[in-house]
């Protein structure tokens, strides 16, 4: 078992053990789980399908089903461009066009370096500041094209200290 | 008082309910009347958006930096998003005055010049909660003719993590005042009262609760819907987050009414704020014994669970909303049988909207007379809006029922911004419609609405001008209901598609002649042949705007134009060189795309291959100039 194989089978663990085992127990679970790991994989869903004792493509079906869930781990930071209709209709479209520019990756899709994903979102409700980024679960209002390198600039001295340390 | 009263101290050790009040009382008017100042930051999802946090954190330093005894609390949403970030503050001698558009400077200096000085810093000035000499007051403003508090009005004046405030303001009395009446008595003050439910059916609320209190099962469950689908809607939001107890209270309230045991908060995964507040609520409503074993002493028992959804627009709908609950996929099912009859496990469950469960404690305080005797027609008590998109005052505004579109959009939300032309409203989300400047003088009720070809929906509205493209809205609801369409109904999942394709054609300017026909044919199709409201109301975006801007689709299939000038394959970033300053840059700096030049004579050029019609250039070109233009059809473009 690999160290990462290890690490999942412990939060799953954890998890599991708070829980309770009825089928209404199903999403708490994966929201705690996706919480922890930040994604579900494949092991974990089969280890929550013993547990529950369903089968395993009833969780898959769950998994899949709801918009919140994710298959594939994230990256360090998430950006998510609401699609609204406020913001869609103040350019929210723009925006996450400037941001597929910058971060060079599509919606669903993280970077090379496993810095950013980017997503969209239908709504966070915060309409009155359209158009909305969500960036690491802070909304971020009016964020206009030209506003998508200040957004990303703290970050970078967080990634060149990280990168300086590795060497 | 009823039970609670004469029953003694209740079971468990915990305070009679005068006991409770009087201590809630007791700490607020020390909070208030203490002689120290007080100042309330507005710590709403909206606010935080808008820079909230880091206001409250430099009140806070700069408190202590000046070493002032002064009382700091967050406070939920106001209603006022467009004037986010929001701080009160409350020094006696001064009315409570608001502040708007706070920063960190402007915090920096509140604090120096109106708690450690004595200047009100009245250029900062919002309002006065109260009338006084000094500032004119929220009640001097041309809106408040038109808007009731009645739901929203704790709303950004209580500190909604704290169950003491929420008491001090009255609450929780009319769930006291409930355990003392039998159930029946409750809904058939609910029934008189005209409560209709706020999720947008409109279905009557007593009517509800009568049949799950009259049908067999058990358990009884009482849902309160807080997945607030509708892109463009945040009333929900707002009240989850700024006032959770009214909410619980109406859910307690519709337990007890029902016959219910046990009671579920649904709250949508994109609200990550409610959620959270949602539960601190809980967790001290618990430790009151407002809910639990033998609430208040009384015979009533009741728990709540805080549900948080996952990201799916069909888990608004009741029936995908238990099956969500239930750990399934959430895919409606056929009704008959409601909720109120086979819901939660397959017992008889109440689900409410969660106004619908706010306006609750009004009417039992009240009385029903009181309720009906606000709105109109068959329509009563208030309805709450979301005023988003191109209106001046965003925000949330709560108005007696019957009140115009009009009324709303121009008195409260103060008219469109930068002076440009109303040109509709979008309302009741991808299931509602987009009603032109005719329908203004509609009253907003359930019944006006949907003759009018849209649907009050949950009550948000998205004002558009003069600058946005009918087709392409109705482009971008369609692409939303298709993508959320949970697959179930053939006509549903692969009609919405077809839609959305011929209108992706249209506005590229591909359309083709036939294609409103065959519009209109889809939707006819999708309607019929659709089990949930979701299929039944997927083609209202397109039927309405073909109602009222029809035009607007027949430029875009015979001229190749957008008039809007939205569409983006149908225009064009342009400098008009006549009106091109030479001295100035601002464009060139702007554009990411590196995409503008300049010519020999300093006049600034568009290259077309590298433009990507972000606008940029539009936006930063000084207005006293206004030289970069959009041209429909692009080729309009002198080469
Ligand atoms: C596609 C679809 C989405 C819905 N979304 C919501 C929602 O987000 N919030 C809500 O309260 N009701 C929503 N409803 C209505 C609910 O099914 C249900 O009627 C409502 O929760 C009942 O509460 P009320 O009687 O208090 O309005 C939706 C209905 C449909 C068909
Ligand atoms: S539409 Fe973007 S936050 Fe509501």
């Amino acid at each position: 078992m690999t160290a990462e194989q290890t690490h999942i089978e412990r939060e799953t663990g954890k998890v599991l053990s708070r829980m309770g085992r009825k089928k209404g127990d199903l999403v708490p679970i994966l929201q705690q789980l996706q919480q922890r790991l930040g994604y579900l994989p494949r092991q974990a869903m089969a280890e929550i399908a013993r547990s529950l004792n369903i089968p395993e493509m009833d969780v898959y079906g769950v998994v899949t089903f709801y918009n919140q869930f994710r298959l594939t781990p994230p990256g360090r930071h998430s950006i998510r461009v609401c699609l609204g209709t406020a913001c869609h209709m103040k350019g929210g479209y723009i925006t996450l066009d400037a941001w597929k520019r910058r971060l060079d990756i599509g919606p669903g899709e993280i970077t090379p370096d496993r810095e950013f994903d980017l997503d969209t979102v239908a709504c966070v409700g915060c309409c009155a500041m359209a158009p909305v980024t969500v960036v690491d679960d802070k909304a971020q209002g009016e964020v206009t094209p030209t506003r998508v390198d200040g957004i990303l600039l703290p970050f970078q001295p967080e990634k060149e200290k990280e990168d300086g340390k590795d060497r | 008082m009823g039970k609670t009263g004469d029953s003694g101290p209740p079971q468990g050790g915990a305070p009679a309910f005068p006991e409770i009040r009087s201590r809630a009382l007791a700490r607020w008017h020390k909070l208030w009347d203490s002689g120290k100042p007080l100042i309330l930051v507005g710590t709403a999802t909206c606010g935080r958006a808008a820079g909230a946090m880091e206001v409250l954190r430099a009140i806070k330093e700069e408190l202590g930096r000046q070493d002032l005894d002064c009382s700091v609390v967050e406070v939920g949403c106001m209603g006022h998003c467009y004037a986010e970030p929001i701080v009160t503050i409350s020094k006696p001698g001064y009315p409570p005055i608001c502040y708007g558009h706070v920063n960190e400077v402007i915090a920096g200096r509140l604090v120096r010049e109106f708690i450690a000085g004595d200047d009100p810093c009245l250029e900062f000035v919002l309002g006065a909660l109260e009338e006084n000499e000094l500032v004119p007051s929220f009640s001097d403003f041309p809106r408040a003719r038109f808007e009731r508090r009645i739901i929203l009005k704790n709303c950004g004046y209580i500190d909604p993590t704290d169950i003491d405030h929420y008491l001090a303001r009255g609450g929780y009395a009319a769930l006291a005042k409930a355990l003392g009446m039998p159930p029946e008595e409750i809904i058939s003050e609910v029934k008189s009262a005209g409560l209709r439910g706020r999720g947008g059916g409109g279905f009557p609320t007593g009517e509800k609760w009568e049949t799950c209190l009259r049908s067999p099962g058990r358990p009884k469950y009482v849902i309160c819907n807080g997945d607030e689908g509708d892109p463009g809607a945040f009333m929900d939001r707002a009240i989850l987050e700024s006032d959770p107890h009214s909410v619980i209270e109406g859910m307690l309230i519709a337990g007890y009414a029902s016959g219910a045991r046990h009671g579920y908060i649904y709250v949508r995964a994109e609200y990550p704020l409610a959620v959270a507040r949602v539960r601190t609520a809980l967790r001290q409503a618990r430790k009151l014994n407002l809910t639990g074993k033998n609430i208040l002493g009384s015979n009533f028992s009741f728990d709540i669970r805080l549900f948080s959804g996952s990201g799916a627009f069909i888990c608004g709908e009741e029936t995908a909303l238990i099956a969500s609950i239930e750990g399934k996929p959430g895919i409606p099912r056929y009704r008959p049988p409601y909720p109120a009859v086979k819901g939660l496990n397959g017992k008889p469950t109440v689900i409410n909207n969660v106004k619908t469960l706010a306006c609750v404690r009004h009417i039992i305080e009240n009385g029903a007379g009181w309720f009906a005797g606000i709105g109109s027609g068959k329509s009563k008590g208030t309805a709450v809006f979301a005023l988003a998109g191109k209106v001046v005052s965003t925000g949330l505004a709560e108005v007696p029922m019957g009140t115009t579109l009009r009324q709303l959009i121009f008195d409260v939300g103060s008219g469109i911004t930068g002076g440009k032309r109303f040109k509709a409203v979008q309302v009741g989300g991808p299931s509602g419609g987009c009603l032109p400047e005719s329908a203004l003088d509609l009253p907003i009720d359930f019944d006006s609405l949907q003759a009018a070809g849209a649907m009050m929906g949950s009550g948000g509205m998205v004002v558009l001008d003069e600058d946005d493209c009918m087709v392409e809205l109705a482009r971008y609801l369609t692409e939303f209901t298709q993508r959320e369409s949970c697959g179930k109904c053939t006509l549903c999942r692969l009609g919405t598609k077809q839609m959305q394709e011929v209108l992706g054609e249209i506005t590229a300017g591909k359309g083709r002649p036939g294609d409103i026909d065959m519009l209109i044919e889809l939707a006819e199709d999708i309607k019929a042949g659709s089990l949930c409201g979701l299929g039944k109301t997927a083609p209202n975006p397109v039927l309405s705007t073909l109602r009222y801007f029809r035009d607007e689709y027949e430029v875009h299939l015979k001229e190749g134009r957008c008039p809007a000038l939205m569409c983006r394959d149908l225009i064009a970033y342009y400098i008009i060189p006549e009106r091109c300053e030479r001295s100035c840059d601002a464009c060139v700096g702007t554009c990411t795309m590196e995409a503008i030049s300049t010519d020999k004579k300093r006049i600034k050029v568009i290259d077309q291959e590298k433009c990507v019609k972000c606008g940029t250039c539009l936006d930063a070109c000084p207005p006293q100039y206004s030289a970069v233009v959009k041209l429909s059809p692009p080729d309009r473009v002198p080469a």
